[in-house]
């Protein structure tokens, strides 16, 4: 009994205290690690080739007050949201600056995640911004991010098929229709799998159409006259046999390597696919030419659909001043002139789409070592001119709940029913920016 | 799906009567038993039964990560969306499908392979390990590999059996994939499971049989079967449970694409990726309540017995 006794007091309080000692054994070596040298920044954000020679630099520049670490973050853009959406929700002290999908914005800011910009790190945030970039860095009238890059698609196309580019959906359905009887590479690819590339390439086509999905304010759903046109147009590009039979299943990627595998006539991609198309088959790259979306309607310009990052001060950071210093550098004019050539991520800033120096000013330009963004963007008009249009997905706190419907209800494209399938979205997207519906 | 086992079996062994005459020393020794195994006890229901609970309060509020300032007390509001969704009935009808097929294939498949692997002679050490490698490999990794191999230009089989479609962006054949996958990938566990079963069939018995004038599928059907049946069904109900719960294969195969979606692919959706805890929640609650009416028709009406349980049939 005395045994029993002593087995069952002097143990748990042991074990209590082992496990306690081994708690703070480890407690203390992490932040043994965090406090070891001055400030240390936590830099969340996507994997980006030589994007850690930035982070050097704005190092360099801070001269020691602080110590940017870039945490890369997965590949894939839902990965990377979740992983820093996890992280915040649990209250992680441990981020600071993170880095945005343009459509991320409003929803880190409405949960409270991030932090806004006031004063004189909003004014330095907003100069010489893009409009549409600028746009998808604000949320309610508050500027949540600092614009790091922006992208847009274009039509890209061979132009010993097509000399000319369409001006219009109507056209390029036709010439693809012609070319087909003439048993020529024929196809238009896009990203037509259910997933965020159908959502940009549908948003593509109501902005183009003069159309709304949400309200400005993003708090209620429009679906007007040009939703509808945007869903007559997809619905006929997929019916009318002009696109690849994987349509349904073609990301970005698959799209760039129909159109390499001479697949398609017409491709409508990111500007990436200009350098793997250069490094893959340089001997038709000189054939191989650019210009901007087709119009719905004829004599209106498109309006294209703009991606790119953005960058934001995290609300549970302990750095927040230097947070702001160091995001501000990141993007700044020089930095994003070297991610630009060397990371093909086309800038926000303004000015640089009539740069000319090259990255060294002091030595002449070279493509391959010293290039301009002339030498790296022979496309940057094109890119400038669409840019100048661009159309920003819908920007609500709800965006990812609206990207999966959208693509849900979209898929495939060929079963569109124009009215029937607007007013299904109507009902799913209300029920999404409630909280209520479930998302598929 | 253990705690199901757990809460049944609990009250069991803590409402037994107390017998009126106890010595001190039993007394205190069974204290001590008590005090012992507290700790595992807490700790279980800790792991298991708080997050049960808590999903079960957020399945009664609107929470949204997103919306913060907006979370409020619903009721049933969110069940009553729910289950008047159609895309949650079209998920619930597919898992069912999926996990019905694809448990009555693995059944067939294992009880060849486990018939095989008890009848081996030769390298019989071998045969078993070689026939156990596909339930080792990670499932995503496999499912990657046929995800590769059934798409157009990169795999082996869309090129030589799918001409020059594409499987897996149409339906039916994205679901007969993941039903190929998920068979592949089970079957051994499967019939590891039945091989476990095939050993508590006496020879004699078989012996005797077959002097008796029955012939190989009448000693099947007629002696083995029914004695291997507390094994049989242990293998269907964790197989079942485990396939209901599907989500790695559709993951990577189909994302959910074509309806294929299973009732956890969209669970993660919206609580996950949605960030919408009051839904999710609620669809997590419903999944908990489907495996425990599974685990119950299983347990209750065919009788299966819990591992290492002495009675073989009804408790």
């Amino acid at each position: 009994m005395g045994n029993g006794r002593g087995g069952r007091r002097g143990r748990p309080p042991g074990q209590i205290a082992a496990v306690l000692g081994a708690g703070m054994l480890t407690a203390g070596l992490v932040t043994a690690c965090s406090s070891e040298q001055g400030t240390t920044l936590n830099l969340y954000y996507a994997p980006e080739d030589t994007f850690q020679k930035v982070v050097d630099n704005c190092n360099a520049q801070a001269a020691g007050r602080y110590k940017i670490v870039y945490n890369k973050l997965q590949r894939g853009a839902d990965d990377q949201r979740l992983q820093m959406a996890r992280r915040l929700a649990a209250g992680d002290k441990g981020l600071d600056i993170l880095g945005l999908d343009v459509t991320w914005v409003p929803e880190f800011a409405e949960a409270g995640w991030a932090e806004e910009w006031t004063g004189a790190n909003r004014a330095k945030a907003e100069a010489g911004v893009l409009p549409g970039p600028l746009a998808t860095a604000t949320w309610n009238g508050k500027l949540y991010a600092a614009t790091k890059n922006t992208n847009v698609q274009l039509l890209w196309y061979d132009d010993r098929i097509t000399p000319q580019p369409p001006a219009t959906w109507d056209d390029m359905i036709t010439a693809a229709e012609q070319l087909k009887a003439a048993g020529k590479p024929h196809n238009i690819l896009f990203t037509g799998a259910q997933y965020e590339g159908l959502v940009v390439i549908y948003n593509t086509l109501v902005a183009s159409a003069g159309g709304h999905i949400l309200s400005d304010d993003g708090k209620s759903v429009v679906m007007d006259q040009g939703a509808v046109q945007a869903l007559e147009i997809l619905k006929r590009v997929t019916s009318s046999g002009v696109t690849d039979p994987s349509l349904t299943n073609m990301k970005e990627d698959d799209v760039r390597q129909a159109f390499q595998r001479g697949n398609g006539a017409f491709q409508l991609n990111w500007p990436f696919v200009y350098a793997s198309f250069a490094d893959e088959q340089p001997q038709d790259l000189p054939h191989f030419k650019w210009s901007t979306y087709p119009a719905v309607d004829p004599g209106v310009p498109a309006r294209t659909t703009i991606g790119g990052y953005d960058l934001a001060v995290s609300s549970t950071s302990q750095h927040k001043p230097e947070a702001f210093e160091a995001a501000l550098c990141l993007r700044s004019q020089e930095n994003q002139k070297f991610s630009a050539v060397k990371d093909g991520v086309p800038p926000s800033l303004e000015a640089l789409y009539t740069d000319d120096t090259p990255l060294d000013p002091t030595k002449p330009v070279d493509p391959d070592n010293n290039p301009s963004m002339a030498t790296a963007y022979p496309m940057r008009d094109a890119i400038f001119a669409a840019l100048k249009n661009a159309a920003v997905r819908p920007l609500t706190p709800a965006y990812q709940s609206l990207s999966t419907v959208i693509s849900k209800v979209l898929s495939p494209p060929s079963k569109i029913d124009p009215q029937k399938t607007a007013d299904e979205l109507r009902s799913r997207l209300t029920d999404a920016l409630n909280s209520k519906g479930v998302i598929p | 799906m253990s705690t199901v086992e757990d809460v049944s079996t609990a009250p069991k062994t803590t409402t037994k009567p107390g017998k009126p005459a106890l010595s001190e020393g039993k007394r205190a020794e069974r204290r001590l038993g008590w005090l012992l195994c507290a700790p595992a006890a807490i700790v279980m229901l800790a792991v298991t039964g708080y997050p049960i609970v808590y999903s079960i309060w957020l399945s009664l509020q609107r929470y949204d990560l997103r919306f913060p300032q907006n979370t409020e007390f619903v009721g049933l509001a969110n069940y009553a969306a729910v289950l008047s969704d159609s895309y949650w009935w079209t998920a619930f009808a597919t898992t069912m499908g999926l996990t019905i097929i694809s448990v009555a294939i693995e059944l067939v498949l294992g009880m060849l392979l486990a018939l095989i692997m008890h009848r081996t002679l030769v390298g019989r050490g071998l045969v078993r390990t070689v026939s156990l490698i596909p339930y080792g490999i990670v499932t995503v990794v496999a499912a990657f590999s046929w995800y590769y191999a059934w798409t157009p230009d990169t795999g082996y089989l869309a090129n030589t059996l799918a001409g020059n479609s594409a499987p897996l962006t149409q339906y039916i054949p994205s679901l007969a994939i993941i039903i190929l996958a998920e068979v592949w990938k089970t079957t051994p566990f499967m019939a590891l499971l039945l091989m476990a079963g095939l050993a508590l069939v006496p020879d004699d018995l078989l012996k005797a049989a077959a002097m008796d004038g029955a012939n190989g599928w009448q000693r099947f059907i007629k002696v083995m079967v029914p004695v291997m049946k507390p094994a049989i069904l242990v293998a269907l109900l964790f197989r079942t449970l485990d396939a209901f719960r599907i989500f790695d294969n559709i993951y990577v195969l189909t994302s959910g694409q074509n309806n294929t979606s299973s009732v956890s692919m969209q669970t993660y959706n919206n609580l996950i990726k949605g960030l919408n805890l009051g839904i999710g929640s609620t669809m997590s609650v419903l999944i908990f309540i489907t495996v425990a009416i599974i685990a119950f028709i299983f347990i209750k009406l065919f009788g299966t017995a819990a591992p290492g349980s002495d009675q073989g049939g009804k408790r």
